[in-house]
Parts: structure tokens; C-alpha cells; sequence
């Protein structure tokens, strides 16, 4: 729970975003916090345009559902159809099988907002 | 025909289609003389009959008996279920709402002809203003959340009568509230802002203090909050509030905990609802209807539902429906009546004095098994509370890895029904204990004792507690796979 992928960037909102793939998910944090996902509900499509902070979708488990928030602007490009039928995906595999949207970043430095894992980790921590 | 494996006198059920028989039947009735399939349009006439399950009288009682067994209620046992509030509903409220002229009247009969149910209705709204300090009340909204859109409905009114209705669209909603409050909120085309809670549990002027602006409509509150905490600053801030040129609205839920000895209107409420199932005991849940009304200030009251009830000077009583300002209905004619029979019952039955002594008594179960469990498991917040106690499985989850979900499903194999859980929000592992004025210290006590025992065996045989419930009818479900592959309907197996 406590180690979060060096190669990403994340949000304070708990979601990742890897500069290399375009591909963002939520971290393994919000999934501990959250539970079994039940349900992975997204409000764009491809070739929707978002800014960072925008809700991008929810994310419901069998406690509760949240929101999902764009980590960077940009466009989407791609989301993760396997997450349809099998939403434990991203409870079993936050960082890899369980990503949920490709964006393609419209600034080059678009990832300064968000936090590398050390920092992220020292954000989790404070609001455990 | 399925062999059944009965336990003892608990009776294993499959779903009442595979009890079905081709050709049984409950009733026999004489072949139709009225119509013929012939007669009636083509295109109406459906090809294949419905599938239905065919089973005897007795059966289909047999059934749902059994299948009621199963489950578990107030008159059953106790049900500490926080901020549902699951008091038991007297049988003279039942008896009284079954009386022949209650029953046997039409809504759309003459006003004339309805006077004794008119002047009920007239007298509990007068009740329900004397409590509250209301001018008006309305009785017509059909339950809590629907009286929260009728009260932020009066409110988006007056704003609108301002003509400030383009601007004034936020409205502030403490992290301690009700889901319901911000879905009320949105449906009224105001904009939800949530605030956060004080350290203490209650609400702080300073958090409102940012938001007092042109653009501010209302404030929701819920007092004394899903803590069970009195929200000790709302008088100030309810001030705050209407000198920015806002509206406060009070969640009632939990008025149960404050009947008798506080008026919302004197801390500077505008409108607020009543659960009458909470407060009021009528029934709770599945056996609805139920009925939410609201009261307002005298500012608020020309916009009330209609058809409202007036006394004429002759005193006899006229349903009116010309209110120019008027937000409409909310409901079909004058709400779930029968309810409103139960809830004036109710009141009658204690009158003033004994609705004071519901309150303490509701607050004194409360707080005696606060004290006598805060050693066992953690509270939320370390303050005297009013109708309910939160606890959390914090210490707990870090010591045995036992959950609040465990404790609440082990609870059911001692013949209680588990507190609610996981609410408020923003207490991580929530147990929400609400025992309510029905229950006996005997009762309470053999409650804390049960909690305390599963604590316990949470230390020495925690798979028995994460794998409870034993002895219920149906044992622990999969939650998360009925989520993920949901079956929402049943369907025959293939021939």
C-alpha cells in the first residue's frame, strides 16, 4: 500500500498518470480506500476534450462511489473496455490492467500539478 | 418438486417459481361471460399467457411467511438502526387510522362530507407548527426526501419572488449529511457546496464566513447532525445565513432528539421537515407509505403546496387551492393520510409533557450505551451526543483486523439487528448505534454485551466473527460478485 510506481504522476485526488502510455487510473491508496469496484462509469467519450480536475466519470464500489477526475488536460483517446465486465481490474492491477483512460496531454509540461510517488506517498500518509 | 431441508422450525425457501405446479391454482373461477378474446383488438391480445407461478392458497401464504422468518423487525427484537430511528409504532396509532370513517372516505368527495378528516389534518399541522414554532405546515410530501425538495422548492420560490433567482444558486451542505440533501438540493436547480465539519463535530461560523455572498441561497443543516451531535452554532449562523441575504433549511431527521425542548424556528430555521416515521412513530420502510411535512416561516407560507386546509369562522373546515404564489403540488390530493391519522395518534397519546419525555428518553439510551461501550470500542468523537452514538472500528480493525461490516453481521446471531454502518462518511469504519426510546435498560444492556462478546471473540476467534452470520436463515453473501453480476430477475432453467 505504501509504494507507488516511480515512473508515474499522480494527483491529489488519488488518480495516476504515466507520461510514457497517456494512461491514467486511480492509485492503489484510493482502491484500499475504496474496496471491491463493482462498477467503473465513464462520462466521455473518445475524442472528448477535458481539463485537469474535471470529472471524468465514478467509480463505484460495494462501499461507495466517487468520482473520477481528469489528472492532466487533454484529449481522450482511449478508455480500458475490459473494465465493462471486469471492473475488479483495477482493484487487482491499479497500475497495469486496471487503467481506465488514455489521454493525450495538450501541453507538453502538463504533469507539473501533479506529484511524484515520494510526495504522493507524504500526501497519503496525511490524510490516513 | 425440489426437496426442501427444513432447520428446526426455520424453513429453507427456493423462489416461489420453482414451487409452481402447471396447473395449480388458488382459486377456481367460472369461465368469463363479459368478453371474448374475439372481441377485443388483435393487436392488444398478447400470443403467449405470462409466466406466472402457479401454486395453491395455502402455498403462496406458506411462502411468505416463511419468507418473512427470515427477516427481522422491530416487533421482533431490537433494531438500533442510527438516523433511521426504527421506534416501536403503537397499535392504537394502527387501530385508530383503521376507524370506518377514516377508511371509507373518497378524496374526492365534497368538503362538507370530510370534515372530521379535514379537522385532523388541521389540528396535526397546528401540533407539528407548536413544535417546530412554524407558521405553517404542510402535510402533503410523502416522505423525508421529497419534503427536502418541498422546502428548498419554497425557498428557490422566494428567491425567484426577489428576482434574484439567476444568482443566488449555492447552497452550503456540512460533510455530515444525509445523501439525500444534495440530491434535494440539485433537483431544485441550486448548486451544492459542500463544508467541512469542526474538530468538535459540529459546525463552525467560520466555515460558512467564505460563503456569504450575493450568490448564497441556503444553507442546509441537519440538528443535531448524523454525529448525534447538537449543532450548538446554528443560532449564529442561521444569522450569518440571512444577513447575506440567505435561507436556512433544517434537515428534521433527527428532530426526535430535540421534540419538546428546542423549537428550530428559534434558532433561526426558515423550513424544515418532519419524518413522522422517525419522530412520530408510523411505520418505517417497505411498509410505507410514508409522509414528511414541512414547516415554514411565515415569509415561506404563501408558497406552500396546495390544497391547503382553512378553518372558516363558522368553524367548519374548506380545502383551498387559489394561492397565486403557490409552488404547486408535491403530491396527489392531501398526502399519505392514513400515515398522518398514526402520527396524530401518536402525539395525542403523550401529549406535550410525554413528547418531552420521548426526547429523554430517546437521549438517555443513547448516551448510557455510549458510556458503557466507549471502552470497547472506539467513539468518533469523545462528546456528549443526543439520540445516537458513533463509534468506529479504528482501534479495532488495527488490533484484529475485524471490521464494523463483521461485528454487524455477527450481531444478527444474537437476535439483533445490526446499527447502521459506514455513515456518516467521514467517520472511517462507522457504527451507528441508535436505540431509541422503546428500548428497556435490560434490553440496552443485554445489547452492550453482545457487542462487548464479539469484540472479545474478535481476539480469540476472529474467522468466526469475519464469517458470521451462523444462524440466520441465508449466511454472509458475496457482496462484491451479486454487485458485479447482478441477477435482477429470475428466469427458468432451460427444458
Amino acid at each position: 500500500m505504501s509504494e507507488y510506481p516511480n515512473n508515474l504522476r499522480y494527483s491529489r485526488t488519488h488518480e495516476w498518470f504515466d507520461p510514457e502510455t497517456n494512461r491514467m487510473g486511480i492509485s492503489s491508496f484510493a482502491v484500499g480506500h475504496l474496496g471491491d469496484v463493482v462498477e467503473v462509469d465513464l462520462s466521455v467519450d473518445e475524442g472528448d476534450v477535458v481539463d485537469a480536475g474535471d470529472e471524468v466519470g465514478t467509480i463505484e464500489s460495494v462501499k461507495t462511489a466517487s468520482p473520477i477526475y481528469a489528472p492532466i488536460s487533454g484529449k481522450i483517446v482511449a478508455f480500458n473496455e475490459d473494465l465493462a465486465d471486469a471492473p475488479e481490474l483495477v482493484n487487482d492491477a491499479p497500475y497495469t490492467d486496471g487503467w481506465i483512460l488514455e489521454i493525450e496531454p495538450t501541453g507538453a509540461d502538463d504533469t507539473s500539478d501533479l506529484l511524484d510517488a515520494t510526495l504522493y506517498s507524504d500526501h497519503c500518509a496525511s490524510e490516513e | 418438486m425440489t426437496t426442501q431441508i427444513h432447520s428446526g422450525l426455520l424453513h429453507r425457501e427456493p423462489p416461489i417459481f420453482e414451487l409452481s405446479s402447471p396447473g395449480r391454482t388458488g382459486h377456481a373461477l367460472p369461465p368469463s361471460e363479459a368478453l371474448d378474446a374475439e372481441d377485443l383488438p388483435q393487436a392488444f391480445l398478447r400470443r403467449q399467457a405470462p409466466l406466472l407461478p402457479e401454486l395453491s392458497e395455502v402455498e403462496v401464504v406458506r411462502h411468505f411467511v416463511r419468507l418473512s422468518q427470515w427477516n427481522h423487525c422491530i416487533e421482533a427484537g431490537m433494531y438500533p438502526l442510527g438516523s433511521c430511528t426504527m421506534k416501536y409504532n403503537p397499535k392504537i396509532n394502527d387501530a385508530m387510522s383503521a376507524l370506518a370513517g377514516f377508511t371509507a372516505v373518497h378524496p374526492l368527495q365534497e368538503d362538507e362530507h370530510l370534515q372530521g378528516s379535514l379537522e385532523l389534518l388541521f389540528q396535526l399541522e397546528g401540533l407539528l407548527c407548536r413544535v417546530s414554532g412554524f407558521h405553517s405546515v404542510t402535510l402533503q410530501p410523502s416522505a423525508g426526501a421529497n419534503g427536502e425538495f418541498t422546502g428548498l422548492a419554497l425557498i428557490k420560490k422566494a428567491i425567484d419572488v426577489r428576482g434574484e433567482g439567476a444568482r443566488r444558486r449555492k447552497v452550503l451542505i456540512p460533510d455530515t449529511a444525509h445523501g439525500t440533501n444534495p440530491a434535494s438540493v440539485v433537483l431544485n436547480g441550486f448548486e451544492p457546496v459542500p463544508i467541512v465539519t469542526g474538530p468538535e463535530g459540529v459546525l463552525l461560523p467560520d466555515a460558512v464566513r467564505p460563503h456569504l455572498n450575493d450568490e448564497l441561497a441556503a444553507i442546509m443543516v441537519t440538528n443535531p447532525n448524523t454525529l448525534g451531535i447538537f449543532e450548538s452554532h446554528l443560532k449564529e449562523i442561521a444569522g450569518l445565513v440571512h444577513g447575506a441575504g440567505g435561507y436556512v433549511y433544517m434537515d428534521g431527521a433527527n428532530f426526535n432528539a430535540i421534540m419538546g425542548k428546542v423549537r428550530p424556528a428559534d434558532l433561526g430555521v426558515d423550513t424544515m421537515h418532519f419524518n413522522l416515521h422517525k419522530t412520530f412513530s408510523t411505520p418505517h420502510g417497505g411498509g410505507g407509505p410514508g409522509a414528511g411535512p414541512v414547516g415554514c416561516t411565515a415569509e415561506l407560507a404563501p408558497y406552500l403546496p396546495v390544497p391547503r386546509v382553512l378553518r372558516t369562522n363558522e368553524g367548519r373546515y374548506r380545502l383551498i387551492t387559489e394561492q397565486p404564489n403557490t409552488i404547486g403540488r408535491v403530491h396527489p390530493f392531501f398526502g399519505n393520510f392514513a400515515i398522518l391519522v398514526r402520527a396524530f395518534t401518536y402525539m395525542l397519546e403523550n401529549g406535550g409533557a410525554g413528547l418531552s419525555r420521548v426526547t429523554e428518553m430517546a437521549v438517555l439510551n443513547a448516551n448510557y450505551v455510549r458510556s458503557l461501550l466507549k471502552d470497547t470500542l472506539a467513539v468518533s468523537v469523545d462528546v456528549d451526543t443526543l439520540h445516537e452514538v458513533v463509534f468506529t472500528d479504528r482501534d479495532l480493525k488495527k488490533e484484529t483486523h475485524v471490521s464494523t461490516m463483521d461485528v454487524a453481521k455477527r450481531l444478527l446471531d444474537f437476535g439483533f439487528h445490526p446499527p447502521t454502518v459506514y455513515f456518516p462518511l467521514i467517520v472511517p469504519g462507522a457504527f451507528m448505534v441508535e436505540p431509541t426510546e422503546t428500548e428497556s435498560r435490560v434490553e440496552l444492556e443485554n445489547f452492550v454485551e453482545t457487542v462487548k462478546a464479539i469484540v472479545q471473540e474478535a481476539r480469540t476467534d476472529p474467522d468466526k466473527v469475519t464469517s458470521a452470520p451462523h444462524r440466520t436463515g441465508v449466511g454472509r453473501l458475496d457482496e462484491t460478485t451479486a454487485a458485479r453480476k447482478r441477477i435482477l430477475r429470475w428466469t427458468p432453467a432451460q427444458p
